[in-house]
């Protein structure tokens, strides 16, 4: 075994870009499932707080699936399931366009809509009833005691969830080596096989992977910090 | 499709169970059972010790502690596993299965998540009993041991059951380094059909399902009952700071 030596994968121009890639793919892969997981997860809660039943329990059986289904199982059968019963047309479609990362983005997206809806959920729940009926009390419309009122409270309720499981959802972006997207673990590998130096391109990985989740925990406990209530602390 | 998907079970049902056994290592779902079953129970009493060293003043036990839970928290499962399956056989000198890469794994990355869940079990308990069991003349370990941990452990056990389910959805990371279990399986079969893709995922994400959503609900019903015993022997709900935290990550 050769020396330790960063800079055998850092300055060599290959392997820097490689890794480069990896982790702009991991970045733009993580970023776009959480825009997804964030916008359907307001759905989802909205279906749910209407009062039809039917919605209710629709919403939930969408939560309990990809909650008690493995995230890689649900990436295997969006990539290699339904992928092969879409249109004809859409499936080539798709593999002009990188369906390897559309898929992963899709699933991810799916899979971690049905945690923040949760979170949001549990944070309104845990706003108190007499919050609401004072606001209606007060004066405000549905969609006003909604924004002036439920809202702030209940997005610092569900505030710490939101962040462990946005974490989360950039950690399970390294899945999507399983069906050959080209992140960062799937660089790591091919970078791995070419330098024959594992414990350097390993380090270099995980300290980026820590790195970035890292920035997402402590953005985080920033916001939480300005959300927090003047004189609750 | 439905008949499709029966007749796959029909044809397949030993291997998604067994694996190859006895032809082969044990795979399939009992595969995916007994390593979670051994993760978990090698991982709690790690995640004990861990607890402690996290709550502890010694900047030699609270520094590694610290770092270890911020590594497994920050980073994904799939880089540890590619760690452990590089360095082990570097530091032993002799290369191990693939089940045993995924096991060690799994015992130091839920031991790093449970021990968040221990910890906060303990300091829900309040400083009284500490206080208490110190002034009836008990040590720190003697007040953990009899006093402390029995509490936070029993109210615990929910969350136990719960990570209990995530580390089963965790063991299908080992389809990466070709562990045979389950995951494994399916897409063994699927190599051999080629036509189906579909119906064959669709079976192993039901079979996922069962199982975990089983376990979570039983989670429910015992987090239910521990709540209901407790009801009035807690002083008011906690601090947010203090709340068991959702820590489980969903690979």
């Amino acid at each position: 075994m050769t020396g330790f030596d960063l800079t055998a994968i850092l300055m060599n121009p290959d392997f820097g870009r490689m890794l480069l890639h990896g982790l702009e793919m991991t970045l733009v892969i993580a970023a776009g499932s959480w825009l997804l997981a964030m916008t359907l997860a307001v759905l989802l809660l909205i279906i749910r707080l209407s009062p039809s039943r039917l919605a209710d329990r629709a919403v939930a059986a969408y939560v309990s699936y990809h909650r008690n289904v493995p995230t890689l199982v649900q990436l295997m059968l969006w990539y290699f399931g339904i992928s092969s019963i879409l249109p004809e047309a859409l499936q080539y479609w798709l593999s002009d366009h990188g369906a390897e990362a559309i898929f992963a983005v899709i699933a991810l997206g799916l899979c971690q809509a049905a945690y923040f809806s949760e979170d949001l959920r549990s944070g309104i729940r845990s706003v108190p009833a007499g919050q609401s009926e004072a606001a209606r009390a007060l004066g405000h419309s549905f969609f006003g005691t909604m924004r002036y009122v439920l809202m702030p409270q209940a997005f610092r309720n569900a505030l710490p969830a939101l962040i462990n499981h946005s974490v989360s959802l950039f950690k399970n972006s390294s899945l999507a080596m399983a069906i050959g997207v080209a992140e960062l673990t799937h660089a790591v590998k091919e970078v791995e096989n070419q330098s024959f130096r594992t414990f350097e391109v390993y380090l270099i990985a995980t300290i980026a992977y820590l790195i970035c989740s890292l920035l997402i925990m402590s953005a985080g406990a920033a916001l939480s910090r300005q959300a927090v209530l003047k004189g609750e602390r | 499709m439905l008949w499709d998907i029966l007749s796959i079970i029909q044809d397949n049902w030993l291997l998604l169970l067994i694996g190859q056994y006895p032809n082969g290592p044990l795979g399939g779902f009992a595969a995916t059972l007994i390593l979670s079953v051994l993760s978990i129970a090698l991982a709690f009493p790690l995640s004990v010790l861990l607890a402690l060293a996290r709550m502890s003043r010694s900047p030699f036990l609270l520094w590694p502690s610290t770092a270890l839970v911020y590594i497994a928290r920050g980073v994904p499962l799939l880089m540890l596993i590619l760690w452990v399956y590089f360095m082990v056989p570097v530091l032993i000198g002799a290369n191990i299965p693939g089940f045993v890469t995924m096991l060690v794994t799994l015992v130091i990355y839920e031991a790093a998540f449970l021990s968040e869940v221990v910890r906060a079990g303990i300091m829900a308990l309040g400083r009284g009993q500490m206080d208490a069991a110190r002034a009836l003349g008990h040590s720190y370990l003697g007040a953990m041991w009899y006093i402390i941990l029995p509490q936070a452990l029993y109210n615990m056990m929910p969350s136990i059951l719960s990570q209990f389910v995530s580390t089963i959805k965790e063991t299908t990371l080992g389809y990466v380094i070709n562990v045979p279990e389950l995951t494994f399986a399916a897409n063994q079969i699927n190599n051999q059909l080629l036509t189906k893709p579909f119906q064959v995922f669709f079976i192993l994400a039901l079979v996922y399902y069962l199982v975990c959503w089983t376990l979570s609900h039983a989670a429910t019903v015992l987090e239910r009952r521990i709540a209901r015993k407790r009801a009035g022997t807690t002083s008011g709900t906690l601090p947010v700071e203090l709340q068991p935290q959702t820590l489980t990550v969903e690979p």
